[in-house]
């Protein structure tokens, strides 16, 4: 067990710092909340100067693009820019930690060369249509269908939770090529495509999140044509391509907002002091316990980050639902704390807190819910059996 | 940065957790626990247990130690408390290059454990060097059968958080693995409604949360053995009592009422985790000086 960290890693960790003092003052203001195209221009801004800089795609793989680098040097990269408080991977989400890494894996070389490198530049932003109205949690229940055309899918259904879908110019979405029969179970059947949002028959209906933003939407397609070249992976196997997909949004997702969150629980504990509430035991401690809580996710990442190297996967192990249910939980416990920090000022939405107070109420759902999560840990870490 | 058990680690975690099986098994621990009256240390095993070169784990090699350090202590302690190894191993370990004969197993050395409403001291009466002053030490009905206690009037807080509670910690991230392991396998092997358990979402959501609370607890502790920080004990003694005392109780439910009786070992590591937990740092105290350091 080793926690210090390589003189190679350390002097990319130096470089990266300097690049980010030097870089991060030239920004622009960031964009109000609810303007999506001048967020989509913001994100996709930051991401060219990571691309000139030569730290996108950081951990993807050389032939793909990228830089190849260590899951360690990628933790690196994650924890300087978050405690430098550059901006978040936002927009590109999408293209940078699911459907990229899904093409860099899954896709033919022509693939990799027509997606991967407008991802990496930020010239194109991905949205995720997965989940539908009677598919979330039990995602396999999708239903929206795609049959074979000539040289294309004929895509109809709908998707939604469909994050970044209003700026998107790809959607990476999941459709039934072979209806659910008692020989087709329903976890065969889907494929994987990647479709571009400006095609004929897409309908994008933003949905106001509780939070105020339109984060995500509601899509409908109407026999959407959509190339077959852009199938990832084989027809009907489109599940096998998701987990991967999904493997490293449980994974890696959240590494850098655990170095956020850290930083925040010290911001309260200032504002506390200051205003007073830091008198109040109840609170201090509660501040206490989550400090020792971030400490530990901190750790559980870096243990979970020295075993995907180790196992020279790359692919995050499934340790990362361990990860994702205390996480979740503690980032709306550090914002219920937040609110007692701010008394009355809780209250208001003009207060960067308020705001992540709300957004932080979709952690436990998005990406697979809590209790989705515990089934995942119990039956496939703990071996317990399935049932209801 | 390679957080992940190196090879020798393993090697030494597995061959104390197969000398704990041979010698102090599931039918050992419940025969020590039958035994009526003032439980009395198993000089024997202590013997064996310095033989092996469990006291003498971080003495230097000069010195006719072992010279391991501390990551490779969290680790054997994790086995112990896997395994519910009674005694005071915990002080003895810390005197193993001190008092002479502790390295062997052949001292018995216990302390006092400082708390604000007086100190408690564990095997008192079976020990041969005490650490800390005793006087006006009366003894308790010790919840655990295991842990006879003895109760030091006055306030006598020890210090800050140290290698001491770092070693309870790593004993309650052995107890808290062991119970998630029991429960399992009795959801596993309980049928109800004509299914295991298990298959319950209800029965399998508390075995994934004593799952996550351990695992979160092991990359505290191990973390701390590494680093030796003071800030980092004190994280590591307050989540792996959490995961241990939570633990048992969950480990309890899920054995039902099996579990509500002596039968079960269960109630043996809920006892044992809540002594941990009294000795050594505090939940209140761990939580405001973690605060105190924000």
């Amino acid at each position: 067990m080793d926690l210090t960290y390589t003189q190679e890693e350390e002097s990319f960790r130096a470089g990266l710092r300097e690049w980010l003092s030097r870089t991060l003052p030239q920004l622009p203001p960031r964009p109000d909340p609810l303007d999506w195209p001048g967020r989509r221009a913001y994100d996709m801004g930051w991401q060219r100067r990571l691309y000139d800089a030569g730290y996108a795609g950081l951990h993807w793989p050389v032939d793909a693009g990228g830089r190849g680098a260590t899951p360690t040097q990628h933790l690196i990269f994650l924890e300087e820019t978050e405690k430098a408080g550059a901006p978040y991977v936002g927009a590109n989400f999408v293209g940078l930690l699911h459907a990229g890494p899904t093409i860099a894996s899954e896709g033919t070389p022509e693939q990799r060369a027509r997606w991967l490198p407008p991802v990496l530049r930020g010239d194109e932003v991905w949205c995720q249509g997965f989940s539908e109205p009677d598919a979330g949690s039990d995602l396999a229940s999708l239903r929206t269908r795609a049959w074979r055309d000539g040289d294309d899918y004929v895509v109809s259904g709908s998707k939604i939770w469909t994050s970044h879908a209003e700026v998107a110019d790809w959607c990476e979405l999941l459709v039934r090529t072979t209806p659910v029969s008692e020989d087709v179970p329903k976890h065969r059947g889907i494929t994987w495509l990647a479709m571009p949002m400006d095609a004929p028959g897409i309908t994008v209906r933003p949905l106001r999140t509780l939070a105020g933003s339109t984060e995500f939407a509601e899509v409908f397609l109407d026999e959407v044509r959509v190339p077959a070249a852009n199938r990832v992976g084989a027809e009907n196997d489109g599940w096998r391509v998701t987990m991967v997909t999904l493997s490293y949004e449980r994974g890696t997702a959240f590494v850098g907002e655990v170095v956020a969150c850290r930083r925040v629980l010290g911001d309260l504990a200032r504002e506390a002091r200051k205003n007073g509430r830091w008198d109040d035991a109840v609170l201090r401690r509660r501040l206490g316990r989550l400090s020792a809580e971030f400490g530990a996710l901190w750790r559980l990442t870096q243990w979970n980050v020295s075993e995907s190297q180790r196992s020279g996967s790359g692919v995050p192990g499934i340790g990362g639902s361990v990860f994702k249910l205390r996480y979740s939980h503690a980032r709306q416990e550090l914002y219920e704390a937040a609110s007692e920090v701010l008394g009355p000022g809780a209250l208001d939405l003009g207060h960067e807190w308020t705001l992540d107070r709300l957004s932080s109420l979709s952690y436990t759902i998005a990406a697979g819910t809590s209790q989705i999560q515990q089934n995942i840990v119990a039956e496939r870490i703990l071996g317990l059996p399935k049932g209801r | 940065m390679d957080f992940q058990l190196t090879e020798d680690q393993r090697a030494l975690k597995a061959g104390l957790r197969e000398l704990l099986e041979g010698r102090f098994d599931g039918a050992a621990l419940r025969d020590a626990v039958v035994d009526s009256g003032a439980p009395s240390l198993d000089r024997a095993l202590w013997r064996e247990l310095g033989d092996a070169g469990f006291f003498s784990l971080r003495v230097p090699e000069e010195e006719g130690g072992v010279g391991l350090g501390l990551p490779e202590a969290v680790l054997v302690f994790e086995e112990a408390g896997r395994a519910l190894l009674p005694g005071p191993l915990v002080a003895t370990f810390l005197a193993a290059g001190d008092v002479t004969g502790a390295a062997q197993g052949a001292t018995v050395v216990t302390a006092v454990s400082g708390g604000l409403d007086g100190g408690l001291v564990p095997w008192l009466d079976e020990a041969d060097v005490v650490h800390g002053d005793v006087s006006g030490a009366v003894p308790l009905r010790s919840v655990d059968p295991l842990t006879p206690l003895h109760r030091v009037p006055g306030a006598c807080e020890g210090p800050a958080a140290g290698e001491a509670d770092l070693l309870i910690a790593a004993e309650q991230l052995g107890s808290a693995g062991r119970t998630c392991e029991m429960a399992v396998r009795y959801a596993r092997e309980r049928t109800q409604f004509g299914q295991p358990i298990g298959a319950f979402q209800a029965v399998k959501h508390l075995c994934a949360q004593m799952l996550v609370r351990t695992e979160v607890a092991r990359a505290a502790v191990y973390a701390a053995s590494i680093t030796g920080d003071g800030t980092d004990i004190t994280a590591a003694k307050l989540l792996a009592d959490e995961a241990a005392v939570r633990g048992a109780r969950d480990c309890l439910q899920v054995h039902g009422g099996m579990g509500f009786t002596w039968e079960a070992d269960v109630h043996l590591h809920l006892k044992r985790a809540w002594v941990r937990a009294g000795l050594g740092q505090s939940a209140a105290r761990a939580e405001e000086e973690l605060a105190a350091a924000l």
